[in-house]
């Protein structure tokens, strides 16, 4: 194995974490706070990314087929609302009525992920659709030679800093975030405090969607724009956010961390299904020691 | 009083209800015995995943349903399709076979894509003893008496595209597909085949169906430097390799790529940009030059929108819907069995050219081309077998079976 390939491969392992990590945040955000398992949260993801391609359209109708660079710029907060409004309003007349039941939860959210590919199908086709990538993401810097770091890749990355450095300053630094930590921690005592802990919920179910739709934005560069796109990510995303632990954000950067790293580098000591089997299989392994996952968080409530 | 009176009154109204429902049962009976419609069904994934292939299939099958009942139907009869959801489920599929050949009596189903579905309802139009249109290249081993198989099988895509590629200077393979039966039987076939015929075997890698991070494969490619990657992943996958494949700096001008499963329709959710010069191998392209498939894309645009496009599973079901329907008017009748007998070595001009119906193993004689992507998203063919090809369900490569006739499947004699 050449040098080009191990860096190669140290490349890829970040950069599939940075994915990995971008997916699994907003899942992050809303398991570990609220407990909800949302299984449609890759549906947001969906959606996110079908933001990117109707933002295009209408670019490409008005501005002419220039302008990819500035709709996809434009698009990732566009997502980051669309998901978060749609987040907001799944709270509102679905979820709320679940807390406490997470096997209903599960089925619920389940339903709703099913009704969200569908409506995908029928108002964009059950086909992928197709997003130009900007001009500027196109090709990649010359490493050395034989290793290409993809501009798109990079952007990734950057991305996904940028997002959990976001999220870090708005937990840890604002009053709101403070008032989401405390809902996390003891819910009932937070109520005691007088938070009122369902418009918390509220805006954190929220938050999390947002976070998937601008997640959609990011895969749209890598992968396809489809009803069944966030069933893609889905599994992994859970996976980090299990091996990781709830609720920290620390576990879900190590969670992605330690999934995209050694993903690929079984990957290439092996075959892509088997990679995958071996991952797997030490995940299970190590939750059957510490069930709690890589970081857990040491809450005062009673369960 | 009032008791009668409205004795009266329900009585008068049960014998309306009975004058007015007898008569209508008499006008219909009438009306019936002059022209009912047949009833055919059509059976596809309209949701799930599948739905991303198969509702085009359906739309093609549609069309050549309208089209025959505007020139008058067959045997003077409208053809009524009864249209079910298979849900990209393969019981759901069985289940809503025999729902179409119990309960609503149709006389032949058009339908099916993912192997694994005609696996699911194979058993069911053997047990009805019933008849199936089925419209997607495949990778053979499979001769059915019920089915009639209007895609390519192993011989009439998979080792043709091979062949060309092993006499145009392409010697090592890297093969990828997705992991399932189809890719692995069809590279079962290659192998076989770059043994016999030459080449070498560089590399195999098989990723789970909607895999989406190919890096990792691309750097094995790189390192393994085929002259081709020979790829056989189906769905959104496709989209993500060439993707990620083109931004990795990879054009086709460095490492071509000839794929089995994409077509034209399958391009537009890839983006030609990033499929640019690669090739697919196939028995039909929606810009081939015939005045059949001139006629016939510019009746599918002008039904279902001047941006759609046809491809080759579109177009084998849509002639397989002619090919029904002139086996019907051969039979006299569309009673399955005997339109089974009828359609056997019936040949058709199809938009591909030529078709005819092998009477012995129930597959299709097509054409075998090559093409390589346009900035359009279109195909430019730059080969052709020329004529129809034999198809060969069995080949001796990796067989030892051979087809005496449908459904009756023996071994070869040593």
């Amino acid at each position: 194995m050449g040098i080009e390939t191990l860096l190669s491969q140290i490349f890829n392992g970040l950069s599939l974490s940075s994915v990995l990590l971008l997916v699994g945040l907003g899942l992050s955000i809303t398991f570990g706070i609220m407990g909800v398992i949302n299984f449609a949260h890759g549906e947001f993801l969906m959606v996110g990314a079908y933001v990117v391609y109707v933002l295009q359209g209408l670019f490409n109708k008005f501005y002419g087929h220039g302008a990819a660079g500035l709709s996809f710029l434009i698009s990732l907060p566009l997502s980051f609302f669309v998901a978060a409004l749609l987040g907001f309003l799944l709270e509102k007349v679905l979820i709320r009525f679940l807390y406490g039941r997470p096997y209903e939860g599960i089925l619920a959210t389940w339903g709703c992920s099913l009704i969200l590919q569908q409506a995908a199908r029928n108002i964009f086709g059950a086909n992928n659709v197709d997003v130009t990538s900007p001009k500027w993401l196109a090709g990649g810097v010359e490493a050395m030679p034989g290793l290409q770091l993809p501009y798109n890749r990079l952007f990734i990355l950057a991305l996904t800093t940028l997002c959990v450095v976001g999220i870090y300053l708005y937990l840890y630094r604002t009053a709101q975030g403070r008032r989401m930590r405390a809902v996390m921690q003891n819910r009932d005592m937070s109520a005691c405090l007088g938070i009122r802990t369902r418009k918390v919920d509220t805006f954190t179910f929220a938050l999390g969607s947002g976070l998937a739709g601008i997640a959609g934005c990011a895969v749209s560069l890598l992968g396809s724009i489809g009803p069944s796109t966030g069933q893609n990510y889905i599994i992994d995303a859970f996976m980090v956010v299990v091996l990781g632990g709830t609720g920290r954000l620390a576990g879900t950067i190590a969670g992605a961390l330690v999934m995209g790293v050694l993903n690929p580098v079984f990957e290439l000591i092996s075959t892509s299904s088997m990679g995958k089997v071996i991952l797997f299989i030490l995940v299970i392994l190590f939750l059957q020691g510490k069930p709690q996952g890589l970081f857990s968080l040491k809450t005062r409530a009673l369960d | 009083m009032l008791k009668v009176k409205s004795r009266t009154f329900i009585l008068s109204i049960f014998i309306i209800a009975v004058v007015v429902s007898v008569g209508s049962v008499w006008i219909n009976a009438a009306r019936s015995a002059e022209k009912e419609p047949i009833k055919v069904g059509i059976l596809h994934s309209l949701s799930g995943t599948m739905s991303i292939s198969e509702v085009a299939v359906k739309d093609g099958e549609l069309l050549a349903i309208e089209e025959i009942n505007a020139r008058g139907g067959v045997l003077g009869r409208k053809i009524a399709p009864i249209i079910e959801d298979g849900a990209s489920d393969w019981p759901t599929f069985a289940e809503k076979a025999k729902k179409l050949i119990m309960k609503d009596k149709v006389a032949v189903v058009f339908g099916c894509w993912t192997s694994a579905s005609r696996k699911a309802v194979l058993p069911v139009f053997e047990k009805y003893d019933h008849l199936l249109f089925y419209p997607v290249q495949y990778e053979g081993l499979e001769a059915s008496k019920n089915i009639i198989y209007t895609g390519a099988t192993a011989n009439q895509q998979i080792m043709p595209g091979v062949t060309w590629l092993l006499k145009n200077g392409h010697k090592k393979f890297y093969l990828l597909g997705s992991d399932y039966v189809f890719p692995r039987t069809c590279n079962l076939i290659v192998k076989a085949q770059l043994k016999a015929e030459g080449g070498t075997l560089v590399g195999e890698e098989y990723t789970p169906l909607g895999h989406t991070e190919y890096s990792t494969v691309i750097s094995k490619i790189k390192a393994a430097k085929p002259d081709v990657v020979f790829n056989s992943l189906n769905g959104d996958s496709n989209v993500a390799f060439f993707k990620q494949l083109r931004s990795a700096g990879i054009t086709a001008k460095d490492i071509p790529t000839m794929s089995v499963s994409i077509a034209e329709d399958e391009i537009r959710g890839i983006g030609a940009e990033n499929m640019l010069d690669h090739l697919a191998v196939w028995n039909y392209f929606m810009n081939m030059e015939t005045p059949e498939n001139k006629k016939f894309v510019a009746a599918y645009k002008a039904r279902y929108g001047k941006d759609r496009v046809t491809d080759d599973p579109i177009e084998a079901n849509y002639f397989g819907v002619y090919l029904w329907a002139k086996a019907v008017e051969k039979a006299g009748t569309p009673d399955p069995l005997k339109v089974r007998a009828a359609v056997r070595g019936l040949k058709f001009k199809a938009p591909e050219g030529e078709v005819t119906v092998d009477p012995t193993n129930n597959h299709v004689w097509k054409i075998v081309q090559v093409g390589k992507v346009k900035p359009d998203g279109q195909f430019d063919i730059i080969w052709s077998s020329g004529k129809p090809v034999a198809p060969d369900p069995f080949p001796s490569l990796v067989s030892n079976k051979i087809v005496l006739e449908p459904g009756k499947i023996v071994d070869r004699k040593k």
